[in-house]
């Protein structure tokens, strides 16, 4: 079969993240997932950190800057995708929400998305269901049904706090490698090489 | 080639000075501006309409037949006339007025209109938009070709027996523009009609200007209204010059940093490197639009935007003195250059009416348009 793409989306704040390293746990599950399916898969990772100032100026004059355009187009491509976050006042930060609102309307329809989130306690976890999920649904995206949460003291011991959090971030991955495996590859429309012509639009 | 400048017709306060025109004083500039245009040797004046502050031109045609009154030679037009809001009758009606007391100096450019309350206030519902636009055009045109019209529609009420007075001036309509940043759905409708396509290119990567335009060009090809690189293209542009280029980025700083649209966001040096906009020397704004040509073709028409963000008045007439004495008489020889003869230029009321008359023999007048 041929290639699939995974594109990460991690909207941690600090270097080194957390939130990063959840991102890159998930992926490279999701590609060996992937590889026991008999898929290949490139990851690309998008930092929203490196567009902050980028999608700012994309909210306020409308277009986006030939960077943040790229990972535009790059999540609208791709065959899955991993969108990590940081909680902040019980829900995604506002960085990780002004991505997602620069894309442009269906741009993750019917696209398979791993959501997960990282945060100083586990109190915040609640937040992929309330916040995250339902963000993802509205997008029309496939969410997998395992959400990952890893707090601080999940990276502490073998496995995390219950010694469970590798096994999740195994189910997650694996829920995300089905999808994928399931679907073709992504080939999105030019919404300029696809005009209406005009008499249906006169017919409308 | 056609060159002239587009006002959005908005009211700012002067960044540098925190003083605020008033809509008398404003409405007055804009006239002014207008005049100087002509005065300076451009071709177009181009004004927008809005229906809410801090904005003034409400009245595109009263402002324009004010102008014409004092004008020779300038071409007058809009930027954007809203074709989803406005009865079709009414443009019809009022260009068609602005026409003959014009002596046929008229054109307008169509557009749909973003302010979301304008549609309600006026009856319709943004999500519409393109319908809108679609069906109301499409009535606009029988309006102006056919003398006796009965039309049933979803947007408007009926009409049984209408005539729409006065007449187009010799029976020739108004050229129509039609203006989209964004939807591929108007250089549709532009190419179908073989009407022109102006693309605001002034808050937009040129990339994605020049895939529109493209579009339409293709379209238009399609739809034999001659070859892709005979359409009508027109663009947007925006610049502020000084002799020294440092003069022009430390005076318009100011301005840009908090200017309606943009303010608040990108650099100006992001702004510049990203859109048209060009601030710096006139031999700086000449190299920048002499390479247009090379993102959409040859092309017939391109208006600048002179005076938004708070530019008083004299900055901006100074502006016009520059585009008018430098700027455009360099990019006049530079467009004309390696141009090839079967492009043609914008159409005016005269081309037009030539035009007609050549076809006269073979087609009864009014017949043979879509």
């Amino acid at each position: 079969m041929s290639g699939r793409r995974i594109v990460v989306v991690s909207a941690g704040l600090r270097q080194p993240s957390s939130t990063r390293l959840l991102a890159d746990r998930l992926a490279d599950a999701t590609v060996r997932a992937l590889a026991e399916r008999g898929v290949d898969a490139d990851v690309e990772v998008v930092e929203v950190r490196d567009h902050a100032h980028d999608l700012v100026n994309a909210l306020l004059t409308g277009f986006a800057s030939e960077p943040l355009q790229a990972a535009l187009d790059a999540v609208a491509a791709a065959d899955g995708v991993i969108a990590v976050s940081p909680i902040y006042s019980a829900s995604y930060s506002g960085l990780f929400k002004d991505f997602f609102d620069a894309l442009e309307e269906d741009a993750l329809a019917d696209t398979p998305v791993l959501i997960g989130a990282t945060a100083g306690t586990a109190r915040h976890s609640l937040a992929l269901e309330h916040a995250l999920r339902p963000l993802f649904s509205y997008l029309k995206a496939v969410v997998v049904p395992t959400a990952v949460f890893a707090a601080s003291e999940d990276w502490g011991g073998p496995g995390g706090v219950d010694g469970r959090l590798a096994e999740r971030i195994a189910r997650a991955a694996g829920q995300l490698a089905e999808l994928v495996a399931a679907r073709e590859p992504t080939a999105r429309p030019d919404p300029l090489g696809d005009v209406v012509p005009f008499e249906r639009l006169l017919g409308s | 080639m056609q060159f002239g400048i587009f006002s959005v017709g908005d009211v700012t306060p002067d960044p540098t000075t925190g003083r605020t025109p008033t809509e008398a004083e404003r409405i007055k500039a804009m006239v002014t501006i207008a005049l100087k245009a002509e005065e300076v040797g451009l071709d177009v004046f181009a004004t927008g309409e809005h229906h809410n502050p801090p904005f003034v031109p409400s009245s595109p045609t009263t402002m324009l037949g004010y102008i014409a009154a004092r004008t020779q030679r300038l071409i007058l037009s809009t930027a954007t006339t809203l074709i989803t809001t406005n009865d079709p009758v009414k443009i019809a009606e009022d260009y068609a007025m602005l026409q003959h007391l014009a002596d046929g100096r008229v054109d307008l450019m169509l557009g749909r209109g973003n302010t979301g309350p304008v549609y309600p206030w006026f009856g319709h519902d943004i999500r519409d938009g393109i319908p809108l636009a679609v069906e109301h055009y499409a009535l606009l045109r029988r309006l102006w070709r056919e003398d006796v019209v009965d039309w049933e529609g979803r947007f408007r009420t009926p009409l049984q027996s209408f005539t729409s007075t006065p007449r187009p001036l010799d029976g020739i309509p108004p050229f129509v523009w039609h203006g989209s940043i964004r939807s591929p759905e108007i250089a549709e409708q532009a190419a179908y009609y073989g009407d022109g396509f102006f693309a605001n290119n002034i808050f937009w990567p040129l990339s994605h200007t020049s895939r529109m335009v493209r579009l339409y060009r293709q379209r238009f090809e399609h739809y034999g209204h001659g070859r892709a690189d005979q359409a009508i293209v027109g663009l947007g542009g925006q610049f502020f010059a000084r002799p020294r280029s440092q003069d022009a980025v430390r005076e318009f700083r100011p301005y840009f940093d908090v200017a309606p649209v943009y303010g608040h966001g990108p650099s100006l040096e992001e702004f510049t490197r990203d859109t048209p906009l060009t601030v710096g020397s006139p031999q700086q704004v000449i190299e920048r639009y002499a390479s247009m040509r090379d993102h959409v073709g040859d092309y017939q028409r391109q208006l600048f935007l002179v005076d938004h963000a708070g530019l008083p008045l004299r900055t901006v007439l100074e502006q016009l003195e520059i585009l008018g004495g430098e700027i455009v008489p360099a990019l006049r020889k530079e467009m004309a250059s390696g141009r090839p003869a079967h492009v043609p230029d914008a159409p005016t009321h005269a081309s037009l009416e030539a035009a007609a008359r050549a076809a006269a023999p073979a087609e009864l007048a009014g017949e043979g348009s879509r």
